[in-house]
């Protein structure tokens, strides 16, 4: 059997809206994906550590109150510093289409806005 | 003896991840890892934390975590949620229960889809508790899917096996009695906050007054536990500590895990001799005629699995 892909998905920071995550999360499972879901409220360092230890893949943030700037790239240097720069990290939530291309500067791969079908999701991890 | 052995056994997070990832994949170089490590395994203690869905299993792990760190002792989660058979995917979610100690450096958490594997565990939970035993984990912690009647091969897979159960489950013990409750150790009746819980503990002890006892036998204790209010769970390590201490009195520990041992032999030796009887039916021209002749009466199942089984000379 070749290596599953694994893709934790979380929620960092205070946001408490978790529809999407959840929404999301499903999506992959139905795509035949592990998924490893963390809950709400997680700081940058609780993910990037749940991410080495679950060996993912992929790291998927939620977030729909804003703080994405400081919170999604945060992240990706953590990972960086626990010598796992190869895991990769994408996104998704309310998150202005000004504030993108500086997310994407940071190392974050893709982000999908309110309105992505989970198909398009599934379908960017199958290509990526 | 490769960089990734050592690495593993220096406590390399990432190199133990990676191991593990190897192990669920059955590519051969894992036997190669687990083999290096081998030698290396054996110090971990293992416990088992097993019951229905929903009893609170993971909330109830979390507890013995931070128990477990207040003692400076390194600490394994390898918890198993349920792969879905249509998709092949799964949703782990144990894991948020127990997030709090994602950051700490002595607690590895990883959670495991079942992948089809019957039973309450997944196929390769075994070998990633000994990469975290050689790795220098002193507990490991096994959290099966949750269980229904027939789920028990965890008791065959550690040392002490806790069964979680939990009050108002309508006729309480219902599940327990039908073939689950022998693989107990210890019986945690956890939301021992709700109603009920007073006349599940007497059911359980009804059912355990028939067991046959002498003076070798472990009566397993009855713990009651609120695990989301960290209620009881002192009492429960406390329970686990006695057992142990039962095992290593009079190299019952010892007995324990060579019986282990025999097991896994017995499962490395079926799961290969599956494979290749499978590669055997399929592959091979002349057996496929022969299984024709089966189907117009010219031969039977019995002769030609006979005389396949001949060639391992045996
Ligand atoms: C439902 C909702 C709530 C519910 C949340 C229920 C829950 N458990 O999730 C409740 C009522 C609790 C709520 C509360 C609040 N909310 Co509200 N809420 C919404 C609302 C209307 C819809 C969100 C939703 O569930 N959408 C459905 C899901 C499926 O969509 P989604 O999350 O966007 O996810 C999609 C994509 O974004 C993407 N995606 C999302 N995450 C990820 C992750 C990955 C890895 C990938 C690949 C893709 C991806 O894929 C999904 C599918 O298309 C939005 C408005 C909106 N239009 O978005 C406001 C909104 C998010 N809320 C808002 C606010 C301000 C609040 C409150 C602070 C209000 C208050 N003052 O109390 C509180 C805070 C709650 C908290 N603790 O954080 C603001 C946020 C403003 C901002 N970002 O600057 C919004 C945008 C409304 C607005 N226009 O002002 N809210
Ligand atoms: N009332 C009560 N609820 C509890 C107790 N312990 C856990 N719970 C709740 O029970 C629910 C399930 O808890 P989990 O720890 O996820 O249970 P689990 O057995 O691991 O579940 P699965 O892994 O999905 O089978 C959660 O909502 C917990 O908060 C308790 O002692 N009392
Ligand atoms: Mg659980």
């Amino acid at each position: 059997m070749p290596n599953k892909i694994r893709i934790l998905i979380a929620k960092p920071g205070l946001d408490g809206h978790d529809r999407g995550a959840k929404y999301i999360a499903r999506a992959l499972r139905d795509a035949g994906f592990e998924v490893i879901y963390t809950g709400l409220r997680q700081t940058p360092e609780a993910i990037a550590a749940a991410a080495v230890q679950e060996d993912v893949q992929w790291v998927g943030l939620s977030c729909l109150s804003g703080a994405h700037n400081s919170l999604f790239p945060r992240v990706v240097q953590l990972l960086k510093e626990k010598n796992a720069p190869d895991i990769k990290v994408f996104g998704g939530g309310v998150i202005p289409a000004d504030d993108i291309p500086g997310l994407k500067a940071a190392g974050i791969k893709e982000i999908f806005t309110p309105g992505t079908s989970s198909q398009q999701v599934v379908d960017y991890i199958n290509q990526n | 003896m490769n960089d990734l052995t050592d690495k593993i056994i220096a406590g390399d997070i990432r190199a133990i991840a990676r191991g593990i990832s190897l192990a669920e994949s059955g590519q051969p170089e894992a036997v190669e890892l687990l083999k290096d490590l081998y030698p290396h395994t054996g110090r971990a203690y293992l416990i088992g934390i097993t019951g229905p869905p929903g009893g609170g299993k993971s909330t109830l792990v979390d507890k013995l975590i931070k128990i477990y760190r207040e003692q400076k002792k390194k600490v394994g989660v390898l918890a198993v949620d349920p792969t879905s058979p249509f998709s092949g995917g799964a949703i782990l979610g144990d894991r948020v229960r127990m997030q709090k100690h994602a950051t700490d450096e002595g607690v590895y958490i990883r959670s495991m889809g079942s992948r089809g594997h019957l039973g309450g565990l997944a196929l390769a939970t075994s070998d990633a508790a000994k990469i975290l035993d050689a790795a220098g984990y002193d507990i490991v912690i096994f959290e099966t899917v949750g269980i229904g009647q027939s789920e028990v091969e965890v008791a065959g897979r550690v040392d002490t096996t806790v069964l979680v159960t939990v009050p108002g489950l309508g006729d309480d013990v219902q599940v327990l009695k039908a073939g689950t409750m022998e693989i107990a150790d210890i019986f945690a009746i956890n939301k021992a906050d709700r109603e009920g819980t007073e006349r599940c503990v007497i059911e359980l002890e009804q059912l355990l007054s028939v067991k046959e006892m002498d003076e070798n036998t472990f009566l397993p204790p009855i713990i009651q536990t609120i695990a989301k209010d960290n209620q009881g769970t002192a009492e429960l390590t406390g329970a686990i500590e006695k057992h142990r201490d039962y095992l290593n009195s009079g190299g019952r520990l010892a007995e324990k895990r060579k019986k282990r041992i025999q097991d896994e032999v017995h499962t490395i030796i079926t799961n290969q001799l599956d494979k290749w009887a499978a590669l055997r039916l399929t592959h091979d021209m002349e057996t496929r005629e022969n299984l024709d002749d089966i189907y117009s009466k010219k031969t039977d199942p019995y002769t030609v699995a006979g005389d396949i089984i001949k060639e391992l000379q045996i």
